[in-house]
C-alpha cells in the first residue's frame, strides 16, 4: 500500500459500482451503478428507506459482501489512489480495521458475547500494530476512556450483555477507531438506541471526528442524524443515487420528489425532535422488490408527481447546481443531458 | 457458581436414590437367583437357607434400607456367581471400559467439530456433500454393523488391525491401561472408532448446524471488518460460539458412549463393563445389575456436573447470573 498523502484528491472515490444477489428469484441489484467520492475530514451521509441497498453499499466498501449469493459486478473503489476490488484478501485484511473501520446497526448483536470488551478492542492493537497482549490491553482501556465510558478499566474486564446499548456503542466505537483508522463507515449506528442516547452517540462522534481526523460515511434512514452531522448526502433509492447535494442545499432545495416526501415526514429540521426517530413510512407506498423493479423510474409507483415518460424510461442524474444533482425527468435540461 | 454446585449434588443424591429404589424394585420380579445358586437337586430347605444366608427371606424394605446403608459406605455386597464384592468386581474392568469411552470421544469430538467447521465453510461443495452423505450413513448405521463391517475391513481383509481383545496392558496401581503399550493401541482403534461413528456423526452436523447460524451473526461479520485472518474469525470468533450447544450434547454422549459401549464391547470382547453386565443378565446376578446400574449412574450425573461447569465457562452470560 502506498501511504502518499495526496492533499488535493478525494480519500474515497467510488465509481459506477453495481452489486448484484443471485437468488433461486433472479438477481437483485441491490446496487445500481453509484457513485460518490468523500473528502478528507468529510463527513457523508447516505440516507434512504429501508432495503435501498445502504448496507450493501457499506459492506462492498470493505469487500465485506458475502459471495455467493452476492457480486460486485462493476465499479471502482478507490481509497487513497488504489482500486480496493483489485487487491488481494491479504492487502485488504492490512486496510480492514486499520485504515477504514466500520460500525454496525446493532450494538446488541455486534460484538462477540463470549469476550470481553478488553479483549474485542486489544486484539485492534495487536493485529494492526503488533502489540503484546498486556499493553494492547491497557491501550484498550485508553480507547474505552476516550469514548467516555465511565470506569474504563473495570467495564474492560466485562461481557458485553453486562453493558447497555448505548455503552455497547461506545465499545463499538473504540474498536473501529482504535487503530486511527481514516475512514469510520458508521452504518445506521444509532438506529437501536433510545432518543437521548441517540443524541449522545452523534455527539460523540462529531467530537471523536475532530480529534481522529476521520472522514465519516454516516448511513441512516433518518434525515434529522443527516441535517445533525453530515455536510454531503446521498439520497438512495432502490439501488441507486436518486439525489446528491451539500447537505445545506438538499435541506433548502430538495428536489427530487422523493427527498422531498422524506423531508416532510420529518416534524422539525435540523433537530431530532422529541417525537424521535422518523421512520420513513409516511410516503405512500412501499418500496419495490428489487426482482420486480420498474421498467422506467422506480419511484414511479409512488411517486405524485410522476408523468409519461417516467413509466417508460429511467431518467439520468440531471444537475440542478454545481454540486446538487437530482435524478428526475421534472430536472431533464434537454441541453444537458447525457444519453 | 458455589450455590449451584451444591444444589447440583443435592440433585445428584435424589437421583441415585431414585435410580437405586428403582432397580431394588425391578429386581424383585426378575427372576429368583436362589433356585440358581442352590443348584438342580437341592431341597426346599436348601433353598430356604440359601435365602436367608443372603438375606433374601426379609422384608422388601428392610433389604432395601439395608442395601442403602450399605452402599453409603462402598458396599455394594457379594457377586451370587463368582462371591467376590460386586465393586471390586466392576472397578477391576471400569478402565478397560472408560479408556474405551474417552478415546471413542475424543476420536468422534476432535473430528466431528473439525469436520462440522470445513463443512460449514463451503456447504455446497462436492467435498462437504459427500461427507454430509457419509454421516448419514454414521448416524444410521447399527452399532454391531458398524463393528462387523471394520473388522472385515481391517482385520480380515487388510489384516492390519487386532479383531478383538484389548492387548497388552499395564498395570498403574489402581488402573490397569491399555494406552500405553503399542498392542494395546491398537487393539483399542477398531471398537473405539465403532463406538466413535455414530457419535461423531451426530457432532458433525451439531457443528456444521451451528456454525452456519453464528456464520451469518453481525460479530462474525465485525470481526471480518477488524481485518482478522480467517483462522481467527472461524476458529476464535465463530467456532467459541458455535461450540456451546455441542459441549453440551458432547457430555451427554460420554454417558451414552459407556451404555452404548456393551454393544462394541460383546462384538470385540472387550474385558469390560458392558461384557461384565451381559454375562451378569445371563446369570441373573442381580448384586451385580444393581452396582453396574448404580455407578452408571453416578459417573453420568458427574459428567454433566462437569459438563454444566464448562457450560458456564464457554458462556458467560450464564456465568453471571
Ligand atoms: N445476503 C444477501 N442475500 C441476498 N440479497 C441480499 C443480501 N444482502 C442484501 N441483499 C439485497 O440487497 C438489498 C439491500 O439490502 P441492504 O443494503 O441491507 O438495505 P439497507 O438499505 O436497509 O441497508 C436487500 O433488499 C436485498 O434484496
Ligand atoms: S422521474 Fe417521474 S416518477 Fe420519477 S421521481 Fe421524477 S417525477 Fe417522479
Ligand atoms: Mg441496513
Amino acid at each position: 500500500m502506498n501511504m502518499k498523502v495526496k492533499p488535493n484528491t478525494n480519500l474515497l472515490d467510488v465509481k459506477g459500482m453495481k452489486i448484484h444477489f443471485h437468488s433461486s428469484e433472479g438477481v437483485a441489484k441491490a446496487v445500481d451503478g453509484i457513485s460518490f467520492h468523500l473528502d478528507r475530514g468529510e463527513v457523508l451521509g447516505i440516507v434512504g428507506e429501508s432495503g435501498c441497498g445502504k448496507s450493501v453499499t457499506a459492506k462492498s466498501i470493505m469487500r465485506l459482501i458475502p459471495t455467493p449469493p452476492g457480486k460486485i459486478a462493476a465499479g471502482q473503489i478507490i481509497f487513497d489512489g488504489t482500486d480496493l476490488l483489485k487487491l488481494s484478501i491479504q492487502q485488504m485484511r492490512r486496510i480492514r480495521g486499520n485504515r477504514i473501520a466500520m460500525i454496525f446497526q446493532e450494538p446488541m448483536t455486534s460484538l462477540n458475547p463470549v469476550f470481553t470488551i478488553g479483549d474485542q478492542i486489544s486484539e485492534m492493537f495487536i493485529l494492526h500494530r503488533g502489540l503484546r497482549r498486556k499493553q494492547a490491553l491497557e491501550q484498550a482501556v485508553e480507547m474505552l476512556a476516550k469514548v467516555q465510558i465511565p470506569e474504563p478499566c473495570k467495564r474492560s474486564r466485562e461481557y458485553p450483555h453486562q453493558l447497555s446499548g448505548g455503552m455497547r456503542q461506545r465499545a463499538m466505537i473504540a474498536m473501529a477507531l482504535a487503530c486511527d483508522p481514516q475512514i469510520l463507515i458508521a452504518d445506521e449506528p444509532t438506529t437501536a438506541l433510545d432518543v437521548t442516547i441517540q443524541a449522545q452517540i452523534i455527539d460523540l462522534m462529531l467530537q471523536l471526528k475532530e480529534d481522529f481526523h476521520t472522514s465519516i460515511i454516516m448511513i441512516t434512514h433518518d434525515l434529522g442524524v443527516i441535517a445533525e452531522i453530515a455536510q454531503t448526502v446521498a439520497v438512495m433509492y432502490a439501488g441507486k443515487i436518486v439525489e446528491q447535494a451539500p447537505a445545506v442545499d438538499l435541506f433548502d432545495r430538495a428536489s427530487h420528489p422523493y427527498t422531498q416526501g422524506l423531508l416532510k415526514s420529518i416534524p422539525k429540521l435540523g433537530r431530532r425532535a422529541a417525537k424521535g426517530r422518523c421512520d420513513l413510512s409516511e410516503i405512500p407506498g412501499i418500496v419495490p422488490s428489487l426482482y420486480r423493479l420498474p421498467q422506467g423510474c422506480s419511484f414511479y409507483p409512488r411517486c405524485e408527481k410522476a408523468h409519461a415518460v417516467c413509466n417508460s424510461l429511467m431518467p439520468d442524474l440531471h444537475s440542478v447546481s454545481e454540486h446538487h444533482r437530482v435524478r428526475c425527468w421534472l430536472y431533464a435540461d434537454k441541453g444537458k443531458r447525457k444519453d | 457458581m458455589f450455590v449451584f454446585i451444591i444444589r447440583r449434588l443435592i440433585q445428584c443424591v435424589i437421583v441415585l436414590l431414585t435410580v437405586s429404589l428403582l432397580c431394588f424394585i425391578l429386581f424383585q420380579f426378575a427372576g429368583d437367583p436362589v433356585v440358581n445358586m442352590a443348584g438342580k437337586y437341592a431341597t426346599i430347605e436348601d433353598i430356604e437357607r440359601v435365602r436367608s444366608s443372603l438375606g433374601l427371606d426379609k422384608p422388601f424394605y428392610v433389604q432395601y434400607i439395608r442395601f442403602i446403608g450399605n452402599a453409603a459406605q462402598g458396599n455394594f455386597g457379594m457377586s451370587y456367581v463368582s462371591k467376590m464384592p460386586t465393586l471390586e468386581l466392576i472397578l477391576e474392568r471400569l478402565p478397560a471400559t472408560v479408556e474405551l469411552a474417552m478415546t471413542a470421544m475424543c476420536i468422534a469430538f476432535i473430528a466431528g467439530v473439525f469436520l462440522g467447521v470445513l463443512v460449514s465453510l463451503k456447504p455446497h461443495s462436492v467435498f462437504s456433500r459427500s461427507i454430509m452423505a457419509l454421516s448419514l450413513g454414521g448416524i444410521s448405521i447399527p452399532t454391531f454393523l458398524m463393528g462387523i463391517l471394520l473388522i472385515m475391513v481391517f482385520a480380515v481383509w487388510l489384516g492390519v488391525l487386532p479383531p478383538f481383545g484389548r492387548g497388552e496392558t499395564v498395570n498403574l496401581g489402581f488402573w490397569r491401561s491399555g494406552l500405553i503399550t503399542v498392542e494395546g493401541l491398537k487393539h483399542i482403534i477398531l471398537p473405539a472408532m465403532t463406538l466413535a461413528m455414530f457419535q461423531l456423526a451426530v457432532l458433525l452436523r451439531l457443528t456444521r448446524g451451528s456454525m452456519r447460524e453464528i456464520l451469518t451473526e453481525e460479530y462474525v461479520v465485525t470481526a471480518w471488518a477488524k481485518g482478522l485472518p480467517p483462522l481467527k474469525v472461524i476458529f476464535k470468533h465463530a467456532l467459541r460460539n458455535a461450540l456451546i450447544p455441542v459441549i453440551t450434547i458432547a457430555g451427554l454422549q460420554i454417558g451414552e458412549m459407556i451404555a452404548f459401549s456393551i454393544v462394541t464391547e460383546t462384538i470385540f470382547q472387550w474385558p469390560g463393563m458392558g461384557n461384565l453386565l451381559v454375562r451378569s443378565i445371563f446369570e441373573t446376578d442381580n448384586p451385580v445389575l444393581v452396582t453396574y446400574i448404580m455407578l452408571a449412574a453416578l459417573i453420568i450425573l458427574a459428567i454433566n456436573l462437569v459438563v454444566d461447569i464448562l457450560y458456564a465457562y464457554l458462556n458467560p452470560k450464564i456465568r453471571y447470573e
